[in-house]
């Protein structure tokens, strides 16, 4: 039923469509069958407590899970088995809430690591336009030494050199200040406005408003619910009861 | 003090250091990347001196095709080994893999023994690098100025391929975080494969370099790598620099000892290591695991 109603109009197939899908940690179960669709265009959020399975339903599509079943098609094609390489190189790029920033790489390094999957990716002007201090801090021995605001731009960065067109931003505004949080949606918007489409996990839900078409909401390893943006007043009630603000 | 036995000794102690630093670096680079203490390399690198045996009196090809064909040769086997064996111990206790790999290296040299006999193969040295140089303090044997030169000539490219390359800084990444580094496309397993052939690559050839100064005998790797293991220890597991620095530094610290002291000299380099590891357990240059 929610499907349908998102789909009015829609004719193009979703990009991303995941069903069913179940993943484990070792013995522990924590998907029990997520059910979403992100299409083309469109940045869609993931919104949920601590604990719901949000990380691990990116990980799952990542391929980085090991233990998964059920169903995750990108472009049509299904990805549920792939190892996680495979995955990358079909144009799907993964920032993850740690930012997993190499220690024993300089903050070039750092950058330049993830290869190229599609053509097209930005070119490291056209990064520094959107990340100034990146170029500042380029010279930088260790990418360790930076801040954690210029840690997660660098993140964000080095995987738009990649050329996928894919983004799943996990909690990119975890831990900063408002003013680099800002600039993450700007540069959310921007991106955006680009054509990429974005898949973003986020427990800053005012955040995520200012920069998401979708949500979902994810309790105990399941989607329970999704609205549109233009929907979200109206659901602010149900919201605070999901999430306990 | 006489300068020429002191002089004589250094130059063992070089040599020795030699051996040393290319096999911890071998060690140290396999342990990075897979975490596995390679129990394994010592009977790799007799394997590398076979191997230069084979070629010369089966196929008759001489020392400096060796160079080549044997690490080749033996990296082959390498990943062999890994792909039958190692890939198996992923993400388990580091025990694994240095009680597999401690099995693999008495199999080997088992099999090697039974071949063989304990006693050592001749293996001449070649006629471009015969002969010595009278330094005036010493008479400085050619082949063995080579193997210093050449052992340090190798480390500097490998240490230098590791930390100022791209696809070095594949390797380091990949030894931090192999699952983020899979994750952006890259091929992590079969990175993992070819860097333990490379490790194995460098200890056959620290055993061809070796094959002209000490004789081809199957236990030849057993005696050293105890000591090795120390050296790597000492350097910190999975320091590039670190292994390389100290097994040229502890070779030559033997040498040292064994003019000054001779009765120490033994033990020397596992005194180091005990007091390394009680003051500086991830050694001196390493990173903490």
């Amino acid at each position: 039923m929610l499907e349908a109603r998102q789909h009015s109009g829609a004719s193009a197939s979703p990009l991303l469509e995941v069903a069913g899908l179940e993943a484990w940690y070792g013995e522990s179960h924590i998907l029990h069958g997520i059910d979403f669709q992100v299409r083309e265009g469109e940045v869609v959020t993931l919104l949920g407590r601590n604990g719901a399975g949000k990380t691990t339903t990116l990980k799952s599509i990542m391929g980085i899970i090991g233990k998964r079943r059920g169903s995750v098609k990108f472009e049509g094609q299904e990805i549920i088995r792939a190892p996680s390489d495979r995955i990358a190189r079909l144009g799907v790029a993964f920032c993850p809430e740690e930012r997993g920033i190499f220690a024993s790489l300089d903050v070039r390094e750092n950058l330049m690591l993830p290869p190229e999957v599609r053509p097209g990716g930005l070119s490291l002007d056209q990064i520094f336009d959107l990340f100034p201090n990146l170029k500042e801090r380029l010279s930088s021995s260790q990418g360790t030494k930076l801040s954690g605001g210029e840690q997660q731009m660098l993140a964000i960065a080095r995987i738009l050199r990649t050329g996928a067109r894919f983004l799943m931003l996990d909690e990119p505004t975890e831990g900063l200040a408002p003013v680099i949080i800002q600039q993450i949606g700007r540069t959310i918007a921007r991106l955006k406005s680009e054509g990429f489409t974005i898949l973003l996990v986020e427990q800053n839900f005012r955040f995520a408003s200012t920069v998401a078409d979708r949500f979902y909401i994810v309790e105990h390893g399941k989607v329970i619910d999704g609205f549109a943006n233009a929907d979200l007043g109206a659901n602010m009630d149900k919201l605070h009861t999901y999430l306990g603000v | 003090m006489n300068i020429q036995a002191l002089s004589a000794q250094l130059l063992v102690g070089l040599i020795n250091g030699s051996f040393y630093a290319l096999l911890s670096l071998g060690l140290a680079v396999i342990f990075g990347m897979l975490n596995v203490i390679n129990f394994a390399h010592g009977a790799l690198y007799m394997m590398g001196a076979f191997c230069a045996y084979f070629l010369l009196n089966l196929f008759g090809i001489g020392y400096w095709p060796a160079l080549i064909i044997a690490p080749i040769v033996v990296g082959l086997f390498g990943i062999l080994m890994e792909r039958s064996l190692l890939q198996w111990l992923t993400g388990l206790d580091h025990l694994y893999g240095l009680l597999l790999t401690f099995g693999v290296a008495l199999i080997l040299q088992g099999l090697f023994q039974n071949y063989f006999g304990s006693s050592g193969l001749p293996y001449a040295i070649p006629a471009e690098l015969q002969g010595g140089v009278n330094l005036g303090f010493m008479f400085l044997p050619i082949y063995r100025g080579w193997v210093v030169i050449f052992s340090l000539v190798v480390c500097l490219l490998t240490w230098y391929l590791i930390e100022r390359t791209q696809l070095g800084s594949y390797l380091r990444a990949a030894t931090e975080n192999p699952t983020l580094v899979r994750a952006f496309g890259i091929n992590v397993p079969r990175m993992i494969t070819l860097t333990f052939g490379f490790g194995v690559g460098l200890a056959a050839l620290a055993g061809v370099l070796s094959a002209p100064i000490n004789q081809v005998r199957p236990l030849m790797g057993a005696d050293l790598i105890i000591v090795v293991f120390a050296v790597v220890v000492i350097g910190g597991m999975g320091s590039i620099m670190g292994s390389v620095i100290t097994g040229f530094a502890l070779g030559v610290i033997e040498g040292l000892t064994k003019y000054f002291y001779p009765e120490a000299s033994n033990t020397v380099v596992f005194v180091f290591m005990v007091l390394v590891l009680l003051l500086k357990p991830t050694g001196l240059t390493g990173r903490a695991t």
